[in-house]
């Protein structure tokens, strides 16, 4: 269990105020200008010694992410110089993701200096913190926390005495998920439609405003002053190879206390479970499934998750991600056709209509899905419902088209003969019927 | 230049290429809806997906792709044909499959492409969505239902005409392709989206239910409504033409044309001169063409006779009008029936020498008293485009929506004397200046004016890669205008010297925009096609034949010859020109030299020879040094898009449309 002197986030429940006194008191903006006089190279390269990977769910490595900023601003057409952005992901709409919420509202200021810190590391001009429009109280602690920053001459012109300038502006979404993809984010920034960008070309090379720009999330921005701080190996002697550091995990659903909580990685199902949760509702053997990394990511049955090491490499070993970390336990009571299906009307709902194969297959995967709940189906369609998500997955421009197919994937996978047994439950009430 | 494998045959792509293209170069067909070569790149439709080494193991949207050096490219592959076979069959789930009732039957790329690529059955047994319809003003009839969302219509209003017209609300399998509020597309090219639309979700209104087009005939012509020369193809059944389609020529339309001239055509039935007629106790009634013939005769002019032509007039009407007055002994020829004198003893100072493609890589460009987008629709899409280059336009004329931005110096010509010193410097440092002087630009001492600039800015150079640039263009609007001036129709002072010549027989050859109080005492004899102006004003009307009746020679503002042919008959008694003035020459009893129209042809190319050669005439780079001062307001000749020939003023449709577009806020306010 990770002890207390390691957490990062030493505010995750509020017990104390977020303002810049509090945060200062609790370690943060300690003399970020001696971060920022190691140099833009030195904390790329200390962020990659780390072994951070990003923590919105695809898992990249971030400090390699981040090198791929070019180091000379790119010319426009005039031969001006471009500027280079940072855009912090804070639209977090992942069904059952809620770490960001509990980083922006209960410590924003670890994100404020983590912006300066990576924008600085990445040659950006400014950040763009693109806030999900449900957060209404959390976008205004933000705001309020950035333009502490400003008064204390933290960011702004010459950003903690460093001699760099650097801005932050929060930018509020408007309920899209869709737009927590990297380029609909760009797209949404730049005031148009949220609908994500063809790739390549890559946001590194011409993002928001055809400028040089990363996007990264919230949880990996928030880390990286203490990384700096602690150092590399502080952080990567925490999880397994590949998979280091510590971790928020957010478990939700029928545990005796859902809570997020930070952990190193890897560390075992059952372990999270019992240490912070209270243990599986009804005891271990009441457990069903677990979605291991939010809506997206497919569902492992009870028997192969309980000792599975949770982390990026672990989980994708059981078919399935680490995702958001967002743990969805289901016990035995669930209807687990209805939850997935659930998820598919979501998905459809989302889907922001670009192109082809997300855009009909969402509905048609979330219809049949909801014959098959009733059983009203034919046991062939199981199979072709699994075609279709294949049509699907991989042909789509952003990855929410696979992002839909997985958990119906997942369910075909591990709980065919629940779909089966309903169909025929269902046709034998129709015999019995006639 | 990459080399790359498509399907195991090596080939070497241009630089740049994507990976469709490069197919397309190994002589593979790609599926596509969205991709289109003159819009940018959406890859939403997913149904170009290949095969690329190396790369990740999932198939790969080709046209947005760029080549690579050494890319493993299949398009035959299971992966490939799978990868089709599903998004055809998700674009056909909630597709009505109402071919027997759409417009698109048989010209239709979904259904081409569901025959070739699809599955054969489907496996969709939900409820289909609907969508309900959405206006679009007069021209584009909607049936959203049948929407793929390829979103070419909002790429072509965005990109190619310059206006946020088209777009999409809601997202998802919600997501439908609207115009803001549902109010009319107004742009004068907006008809062209419904040859990009890949399906029957845009479809052309006023043609709708009309034919099939298995059932047409398609002839190549040439669109008389403005000087561009758009090559277009007509559509034929019987003796009606169904409808325009542009034809693809990079250097005059591209593939677009006008709303007017694709549209205009249904004039072509209606207001119709059928028969001849005389004027008898001042009404016009209707006769024989023998009594017209000896009526003519009767006037007994002897050289006292002039012709005026019209605006949409081809070579050969012209030339046989010239033969004919030149057999009588008169050389009264003018074409430019509002008055304008300007001078044409050097045709490259009237010409659009930039040529249409060349004004799109002009760096600086002064527009003086041409509303481009009313006057000539296709140059404006030209200049939008040289905009986007980054080229700096300026306009000397009362304000007008330009799509592209540019900057009005003022609506008084003697502006061009005292030019902004920004606008100098910006002309002077351009390496490709171009000066467009349009209708209203070209009186009151304007092409002077306009022509000493373009000598103090030395518009005519010879460029770096050693090509000839010359940047003086004029923008004529009348089809005929270059051709007539190749021929002569023109006098020293204008119309204005046939008036004080008093000729006692006049030959109106479509020419309706003449003032004809003028010619109180001349006999009018209006040979054209359609009752207007002219024929209300004429003593003796010969009826003849339009654009789409006979084959003929046009020459384009820029100096292009091109030809066209014959879709269609004349209706009623109604002859071919060039065999009316034949007649007549028999009639007043004098020889033309031909007999047939081959023999007309070869007269006129011996006369004028570049009218043989289909191509840009040569008119020399010599530009006169021009000079003196321009002065008074500018005033834009037309004062509606829709109605500026006689074709157009009897066409339904462009009524419709001058109605709804053009005056539909009057009216609304009216109504109010």
């Amino acid at each position: 269990m990770l002890e207390d002197r390691d957490r990062i986030f030493t505010n995750l429940y509020g017990y104390q105020p977020w303002n810049l006194k509090a945060a200062q008191a609790r370690g943060d903006w300690d003399d970020t200008k001696a971060i920022l006089a190691k140099g833009q190279d030195a904390i790329i390269e200390e962020i990659k010694a780390s072994g951070l990977r990003g923590r919105g769910g695809a898992g990249f490595p971030t400090g390699m992410k981040w090198s791929f900023m070019p180091k000379e601003p790119p010319k426009d057409r005039a031969g001006n110089p471009r500027p280079s952005f940072l855009v912090i992901n804070a639209d977090e709409s992942e069904p059952g993701s809620c770490k960001d919420r509990e980083i922006i509202r209960h410590d924003p200021h670890k994100l404020v200096e983590g912006a300066l810190v990576a924008g600085f590391a990445m040659r950006a001009r400014a950040a763009y913190i693109y806030i999900r429009g449900e957060y209404i109280r959390e976008a205004e602690t933000l705001a309020a926390a950035v333009q502490e920053a400003y008064d204390a001459g933290l960011i702004g012109k010459n950003a903690s005495g460093s001699g760099y300038d650097f801005d932050v502006f929060v930018h509020r979404g408007a309920g899209a998920y869709i737009c927590g993809e990297e380029t609909a984010m760009i797209e949404s920034l730049e005031g148009k439609k949220g609908q994500p960008r063809l790739k390549p070309p890559f946001p590194a090379g011409a993002g928001l405003y055809g400028c040089p720009t990363t996007v990264n999330n919230v949880e990996s921005i928030a880390v990286a002053p203490t990384i700096m701080r602690r150092g590399a190996s502080w952080f990567a002697s925490f999880g397994r190879d590949k998979n280091h550091g510590t971790k928020l995990f957010q478990i939700s659903g029928h545990v005796e206390k859902p809570c997020v909580v930070e952990e190193a990685m890897s560390i075992p199902f059952r372990e999270l479970i019992e240490k912070h949760c209270g243990g599986i509702r009804g005891g271990w053997d009441n457990l069903l499934a677990v979605i291991p990394g939010g809506s997206s990511v497919p569902l492992v049955p009870a028997a192969e998750i309980m000792d599975a090491p949770m982390d990026f490499d672990g989980l994708k070993d059981l078919k399935s991600g680490l995702g958001t970390a967002a743990v969805i336990v289901m016990d035995k009571s669930t209807d687990i056709v209805r939850a997935i299906s659930r998820l598919s009307y979501f998905y459809k709902h989302e889907s922001c209509g670009q192109c082809t194969p997300c855009r009909e297959g969402t509905g048609w995967m979330w219809r049949v899905m909801e014959r098959l709940r009733e059983g009203e189906a034919n046991v062939e369609e199981i199979d072709m419902l699994h075609q279709v998500t294949k049509q699907v997955e991989g042909h789509t421009i952003c990855a929410l088209g696979d992002a839909a197919a997985w958990p119906i994937q997942g369910l075909i996978r591990h709980f065919r003969p629940e779909l089966e047994r309903r169909i025929a439950e269902r046709h034998g009430v129709r015999e019995a019927a006639e | 230049m990459p080399k790359v494998t498509v399907d195991g045959v090596e080939l070497e792509v241009p630089a740049g290429a994507t990976v469709l293209q490069a197919c397309e170069l190994a002589g593979k067909e790609i599926p596509r809806f969205c991709y289109h070569e003159r819009l940018s790149i959406a890859g939403n439709c997913r149904m170009c997906l290949v095969e690329v080494k190396p790369g990740p193991p999932k198939p790969q949207a080709s046209c947005a792709l760029p080549a690579t050096e050494g890319q493993e490219i299949r398009t035959d592959s299971e992966m490939v044909k799978t990868a089709r076979e599903g998004v055809m069959e998700f674009l056909l789930i909630n597709h009505p499959l109402d071919c027997p009732i759409c417009d698109q039957g048989g010209e239709c790329d979904l259904q081409d492409q569901a025959m070739a690529y699809g599955r054969g059955a489907s496996r969709y047994d939900e409820n289909k969505r609907a969508v309900t319809e959405k206006y679009m003003g007069p021209l584009i009839k909607t049936i959203m239902t049948r929407c793929i969302h390829c979103t070419r219509c909002v790429r072509f209003s965005e990109e190619i005409a310059g206006v946020d017209e088209i777009g999409a609300l809601y997202r998802g399998e919600n997501m439908q392709i609207t115009t803001y509020l549902e109010h009319a597309a107004k742009h004068e090219m907006s008809a062209n989206v419904i040859d990009l639309c890949p399906v029957g979700a845009l479809t052309s209104r006023p043609y709708s239910f009309e034919a099939r087009p298995w059932e047409l005939k398609k002839t190549l012509s040439i669109d008389v409504s403005d000087a561009v020369g758009a090559n277009i193809r007509l559509d034929s059944r019987g003796r009606e033409v169904m409808r325009v389609l542009p034809r693809v020529n990079d250097d005059v339309n591209e593939e677009w044309i006008s709303d007017k001239a694709r549209y205009q055509v249904d004039g072509l039935t209606r207001r119709r001169l059928d028969k001849v007629w005389i004027r008898r106790d001042g009404k016009l009634q209707a006769a024989s063409w023998q009594d017209a013939f000896d009526a003519i005769a009767s006037v007994n002019a002897g050289a006292g006779v002039a012709a005026v032509a019209g605006d949409m007039l081809d070579c050969e009407t012209m030339f046989a009008a010239k033969s004919l007055l030149g057999a009588l002994g008169s050389t009264m020829l003018e074409g430019r029936q509002t008055g304008m004198d300007y001078d044409v003893s050097n045709l490259a100072a009237v010409n659009f020498n930039t040529t249409l493609g060349g004004i799109e890589h002009a760096d600086a460009v002064l527009v003086v008293g041409s509303n481009v987008r009313w006057e000539a629709p296709l140059v404006n899409v030209r200049l939008r485009k040289a905009v986007k280059r980054g080229a700096k336009v300026f306009i000397v004329g009362p304000e007008w929506d330009t799509t592209f931005g540019g900057e009005f110096l003022g609506s008084d010509l003697s502006v061009l004397g005292s030019l902004p010193s920004h606008v100098g410097e910006a002309m002077s440092k351009a390496a490709r200046p171009a000066i467009i002087v349009g209708g209203a630009g070209l009186g009151s001492g304007g092409l002077e004016a306009s022509l000493a600039l373009a000598k103090g800015w030395n518009l005519v150079r010879d460029l770096e890669d050693g090509e000839r640039w010359n940047g003086f263009n004029v923008l004529h609007m009348a089809a005929s205008r270059m051709g007539g001036l190749m021929l002569g129709f023109a006098q020293k002072g204008g119309i204005a010297d046939i008036v004080a010549a008093r000729p006692k027989l006049i030959f109106a050859l479509g020419a309706d925009e003449v003032d004809f109080a003028k010619f109180a005492d001349s006999t009018i004899v209006y040979v054209g096609h359609h009752g207007d102006k002219g024929a209300h004003a004429a003593d003796i009307v010969l009826p003849a034949a339009a654009f789409s009746e006979k084959p003929g020679t046009y020459v384009n503002t820029e100096g292009r010859v091109q030809f066209a042919d014959k879709a269609v008959f004349a209706p009623g008694e109604a002859r071919e020109d060039w065999k009316i003035m034949r007649a007549l020459a028999d009639a007043l009893d004098v020889t033309v030299g031909f007999d047939s129209f081959e023999e007309l042809r070869a007269e006129m190319i011996a006369q004028v020879p570049a009218l043989g050669i289909e191509g840009l005439a040569d008119y020399g780079h010599d530009l006169p040094a021009g000079g003196g001062a321009a002065s008074g307001e500018i005033a834009y000749p037309i004062g509606d898009f829709y109605m500026t020939n006689p074709i157009a003023r009897a066409s339904a449709t462009m009524q419709r449309c001058s109605a709804e577009l053009v005056h539909g806020e009057d009216m609304a306010e009216a109504a109010e």
